[in-house]
């Protein structure tokens, strides 16, 4: 006999809702850009074949000799081919931020202290490992 | 007829993985690497699709990760540098996560309330990784990453999953946090109930796994199934899908510190991404069909092989 699914849980399933549109959404961006970027319609910050010149290098180097911006400066740079990718990039890095932070009026609405609490911190501890305030400059 | 033509796809792909290992294209790597470039700019990044492609459905078939394949290969094998490697490598841990989620979520296969206190934990401990991943010496990272290589791969040898762990009784933090839930296992139609124990060894272990994932770009299912399975006894089902859906937010915070350092070249990356899914979706459908077990072996046998190369390269060697 075959029982029933468990349900997940309603905060479970707008999770899942939104990472899947979000996830793949991103990913077709990424390829757009991808594209866009291999096709050369719009100039490269570095030039295409120049990468190779760089990309054996330690980070710290690359960023010094390409002059190539770090934290959120890529987003100054969103006219260059190359940085364009930056868009479904950041978005794939983002999902998991936007997700908890739709879900957390669930845990409001339960009235679960314990996961309100780890929701708010989860979305902290994200938040700044993406604003570009850590860093020690490679090595 | 189909499960031997897929068994046969799967045989051809570790052949062609293989072939592309010992290809002499590596050892024009590093040749490359020190003298400028030789190649048109397409080169490195077709060949690195084709091989995202084949590791794809390799890590599928060996029931691994991406990540832990790809650190150590393309490291070892391609003219990037570490940085990049590491950077490119938890994007495409994030992006198989990202693409797992949903499904796992909603099949109860992963779990949000076993899921979010052990990832708050790995992925404040995956930052300080990264950071100190970023901080310390090119050599000193490569011996330690190619250490942690040679470990996994004892790991996936040595380490008996258990199906369904048995937990009599749930301990206090594991209650606290309403740590247990129901599936449907689909092959018995049975409703699996479960609960954790020693959750806060469990939850101390991610510290380590937290800052491992993060120093080496890794991705950390190879740890994460065990201690979710063995040690805090949640199924081996509900173990392997909680743990992709994990990395989706430890991966998240490591990998946000390497591109904002730099460690990001969309070259390299996307190429990477989208190879090494494409190459997942061929791998879930020869699952479907064959099982072939020497192909774990196998992958154990190039993660030896890898932990060895990037040690050596670390030494100087």
């Amino acid at each position: 006999m075959t029982s029933e699914a468990p349900q997940a849980p309603p905060e479970q399933i707008t999770y899942a809702n939104l990472l899947f549109y979000g996830s793949w959404g991103a990913i077709a961006i990424l390829l757009i850009t991808f594209g866009v970027y291999v096709s050369g319609i719009f100039e490269s910050y570095i030039p295409i074949n120049e990468v190779s010149q760089y990309w054996s290098m330690p980070v710290s180097q690359y960023v010094h000799e390409a002059n190539v911006p770090t934290g959120w400066g890529w987003v100054t740079l969103l006219g260059k081919g190359d940085f364009l990718n930056f868009i479904g990039i950041a978005l794939l890095a983002g999902m998991t931020i936007v997700c908890f932070i739709i879900i957390l009026p669930y845990y409001v609405k339960q009235k679960d202290i314990a996961f309100i609490v780890l929701v708010i911190l989860e979305v902290l501890v994200l938040c700044l490992g993406a604003s570009g305030l850590l860093g020690t400059g490679g090595h | 007829m189909v499960r031997n033509g897929c068994k046969v796809l799967a045989v051809k792909a570790v052949f062609l993985f293989l072939w592309l290992v010992s290809s002499p294209v590596w050892a024009t790597a590093e040749a490359v690497a020190i003298e400028g470039p030789q190649r048109p700019w397409w080169f490195w990044p077709i060949v690195l699709f084709v091989f995202c492609f084949v590791l794809g459905i390799i890590a599928v078939l060996a029931g691994v990760g991406g990540g832990v394949l790809y650190v150590p290969l393309v490291s070892g094998f391609f003219p990037f540098h570490l940085d990049f490697v590491r950077g490119t490598g938890l994007l495409v841990a994030l992006a198989g996560a990202l693409a797992a989620g949903p499904g796992l979520l909603k099949r109860n296969f992963a779990n949000l309330r076993l899921a979010l206190p052990v990832a708050l934990i790995a992925s404040s401990c995956a930052i300080v990784g990264a950071l100190l991943g970023l901080a310390l010496p090119t050599n000193i990272i490569q011996i330690a990453l190619g250490a942690t290589i040679i470990f996994i791969a004892a790991l996936i040898t040595f380490s008996k999953n258990v199906e369904r762990p048995v937990v009599e009784k749930q301990d206090g933090i594991g209650g606290a946090f309403k740590m247990a839930g129901a599936y449907l296992e689909p092959s018995t139609g049975e409703n699996i109930e479960w609960k954790t124990h020693r959750t806060l060894p469990g939850l101390l272990l991610f510290i380590v796994i937290g800052v491992m994932a993060g120093m080496f770009g890794l991705g950390a299912g190879w740890a994460n199934v065990p201690v979710l399975n063995l040690l805090m006894g949640a199924p081996l089902k509900l173990s392997v899908g909680t743990s992709k859906f994990l990395l989706s937010i430890t991966d998240t915070s490591a990998a946000w510190i390497y591109l904002n350092q730099g460690c990001v070249i969309p070259l390299m990356a996307v190429p990477s991404i989208v190879g090494l899914m494409l190459g997942s979706f061929v791998g879930v459908r020869i699952l479907a069909v064959a099982k072939p077990k020497v192909i774990r072996y196998i992958v154990i046998v190039v993660l030896l092989f890898a932990g060895i190369r990037a040690f050596m390269k670390g030494l100087g060697i």
